[in-house]
């Protein structure tokens, strides 16, 4: 699929991408398009949207509080497909939905893979949605050519890693850590042969994510995986220092 | 049940990659003790000597000759020790939860009785444990509250959403994905990923088991109806499956209906038209939801009842027609209870009460040859603040603003 040559190209000369995350409609699209516009600035080479949904299930504090505060605010599925186009449009970068199965499963699977199709979107991320439970929804990815990134972590044995990649496409989302996004992780000896264990299982490139916060913890990564995921820790940015602060910050991380 | 942890087109698991193995060992353990006679033995054990099983079956003499109609029989699962059926399923994983060797256990609560219940096994079996509960609920169940710390649980107020079971729920699962490897989580309900619809029905089972065999030594027959409250719908599975196999037995399942069907005040998903299928907190069922998939408000006086979605199941059998589903009003229920508690003596909990309600609506329409099951899932005392502020009774607001008085010097 477009997603991984996308990917693959923009590795030809760089070391590590990066992968950035927001909260579609917090605190407001018109911040989402001031973030973003700091990101692509800041050097990011794919943007993960969250679409919004009340029941979070796999997202700490930080990513939770702006779920619901985006929907308190009225933000609707329809109003992130339109902006979610208007950014593919917009920037040369790869653009991602991630969202959980119920907004995708009422939108109605067919219509949302085409409108996402049409937005120009390259790759979906849907934690609770395990391949066992998704038949229809991979083979929609396929037609439609939007990958389904799936999600590798540390408790995933070797053949459930091999299982997994049958149905992965664009890159795999290796979780660091047990427990929810917006954390400190370590990246030690444990960590290692934890992504070494993944590399086996795949030929799909690695993103790197929960925990990612600073330059440190980028570098830690650099040369094991081929990208790194920067989720909390931007609206945590955004939140106590504006937009403003967000391109630096990217910029300073490689 | 079908492949997946599928029941017709409702139920699977749909759940973080995080959770995959642990859910794997879980499900294999279950198998195990399902093949293991020594498994239920020691569990039945379990339940007649720490618990009070067999819980009665009380003929109701005084509501029966009121109503002039079906004869009215309680099972008492209120005598359930820590006061409700939740115990049976928290007991039974227990056991599973010693045979895995987790040290910790984390349950979420809506009214508190599986908080309650969770905190008495972690007790007797020597585990950690934490419970979950929105703060709202905290609030309303103060007392439930009061006891789970005593028994050495930690009680974690739930902030978000909507403060609620749905909410406490989420966050046990986030405890659970950070702390995997030492920790189960005892779902309360017979919702959630497979295996928990399943696992918890099972060891809900006993109540029918127990009903069906007392039903046909006190009354020759099998009732004509049975009744049971839904929440997320463990007590009415527990129940109902005594009788699932006969079809001339009509099973009702009644939801909350809180402020009316049509006030948007409510929580019934499978009576009324506010539901529509959908995936939330690992399963497929109908939820009371939004056009774009957002979960709603619930409303209801009992906040074991107060929830958005309900067992796979139940949704199952609902739409085979086996169940029918049923609503109560908050209003309609403290009349139910007030009649219960002068007429019998036997003070139900508000959720249960909501199977009162409609077993009073239908029994003066059958025969006295007839008999008819309502299931009181729990004792009503927990809700004593939530009953006494209903009832608007002086003598006890007269205490409390006493008390409190004495609290502030």
């Amino acid at each position: 699929m477009q997603l991984e040559k996308k990917l693959r190209s923009r590795l030809e000369n760089k070391k590590i991408l990066l992968m950035t995350h927001i909260v579609l409609g917090y605190p407001s699209m018109a911040t989402n398009r001031q973030v973003i516009e700091q990101m692509v600035a800041g050097g990011v080479d794919c943007i993960e949207m969250q679409i919004p949904f009340s029941e979070p299930m796999a997202d700490g504090p930080v990513i939770l509080k702006a779920n619901q505060d985006s929907l308190a605010a009225g933000t609707k599925i329809a109003d992130c497909l339109a902006f979610g186009a208007e950014m593919t449009a917009h920037y040369d970068i790869p653009f991602l939905f991630m969202t959980y199965y119920n907004i995708v499963f009422k939108y109605g699977e067919e219509k949302f893979f085409k409108d996402c199709r049409s937005a120009g979107i390259d790759g979906l991320i849907i934690p609770d949605l395990p391949p066992e439970m998704g038949g229809n929804f991979f083979k929609l990815a396929t037609e439609y050519q939007v990958a389904p990134v799936l999600i590798f972590a540390p408790t995933s044995t070797d053949a459930r890693m091999v299982e997994l990649n049958k149905s992965a496409a664009g890159f795999i989302y290796c979780v660091a850590r047990r427990g929810v996004t917006g954390k400190q992780s370590e990246f030690g000896e444990d960590f290692n042969a934890y992504l070494t264990r993944c590399r086996a299982a795949t030929t799909l490139p690695l993103a790197v994510g929960f925990g990612i916060r600073n330059r440190e913890d980028v570098a830690a990564i650099t040369g094991k995986a081929e990208m790194a995921v920067i989720g909390s820790e931007t609206i945590r940015l955004v939140d106590a220092h504006g937009p403003e602060a967000v391109g630096p910050f990217i910029a300073g991380l490689r | 049940m079908e492949q997946n942890g599928f029941f017709g087109q409702w139920g699977g698991a749909y759940i973080p990659e995080i959770l995959h193995q642990t859910f794997a060992e879980l499900t294999l353990a279950l198998r195990r003790a399902q093949d293991d006679p020594k498994f239920w033995q020691e569990y039945l054990e379990l339940m007649s000597t720490y618990s009070c099983r067999p819980t009665p079956l009380t003929f109701a003499e005084n509501l029966t000759r009121h109503f002039g109609g079906a004869k009215i029989y309680i099972k008492r699962e209120d005598l359930n020790h820590t006061g409700a059926h939740k115990a049976n399923n928290v007991m039974g994983q227990g056991l599973l939860v010693k045979r895995m060797g987790k040290k910790r256990v984390i349950a979420e609560t809506g009214a508190g009785q599986h908080g309650m219940a969770t905190a008495t096994m972690a007790a007797k079996f020597g585990l950690e444990c934490t419970i979950y509960m929105g703060e709202v609920d905290v609030l309303r169940q103060r007392p439930n509250v009061f006891w789970m710390e005593k028994m050495g649980a930690t009680v974690v107020p739930v902030q978000d959403g909507s403060k609620t079971l749905k909410d406490a729920i989420n966050e046990a699962f986030r405890d659970w994905v950070t702390n995997v490897d030492s920790t189960h989580y005892v779902l309360g309900t017979a919702c959630g990923p497979a295996p928990f619809p399943e696992m918890v029905s099972w060891f809900q089972s006993i109540i029918g088991t127990e009903a069906r065999k007392q039903i046909l030594a006190r009354h020759g027959k099998l009732p004509a109806r049975v009744y049971a409250c839904v929440g997320g719908g463990s007590n009415a599975m527990g129940i109902f499956q005594g009788f699932l196999d006969n079809p001339e037995v009509q099973l009702v399942g009644v939801e909350a209906g809180g402020k009316g069907l049509d006030s948007g005040m409510h929580a019934s998903r499978l009576c009324g038209k506010d539901a529509s299928p959908g995936i939330a907190q690992g399963y497929k069922t109908m939820f009371l939801q939004n056009s774009d998939g957002q979960m709603r408000e619930t409303h209801s006086v009992a906040a074991g009842l107060d929830y958005v979605g309900v067992s796979p199941i139940l949704s199952d059998l609902a739409e085979k027609g086996r169940v029918r589903f049923e609503s109560a009003t908050d209003a309609e229920v403290m009349t139910a209870l007030d009649l219960t508690m002068r007429m019998e003596g036997i003070i139900p909990a508000l959720e249960s009460t909501h199977g009162f309600v409609q077993a009073f609506k239908e029994a003066p329409g059958l025969s006295p040859d007839d008999a008819i099951i309502i299931n009181q899932s729990g004792r009503g005392d927990k809700d004593i603040f939530t009953i006494a502020h209903a009832f608007d009774d002086p003598s006890w607001k007269a205490f409390i603003i006493a008390r409190a008085k004495e609290y502030a010097k």
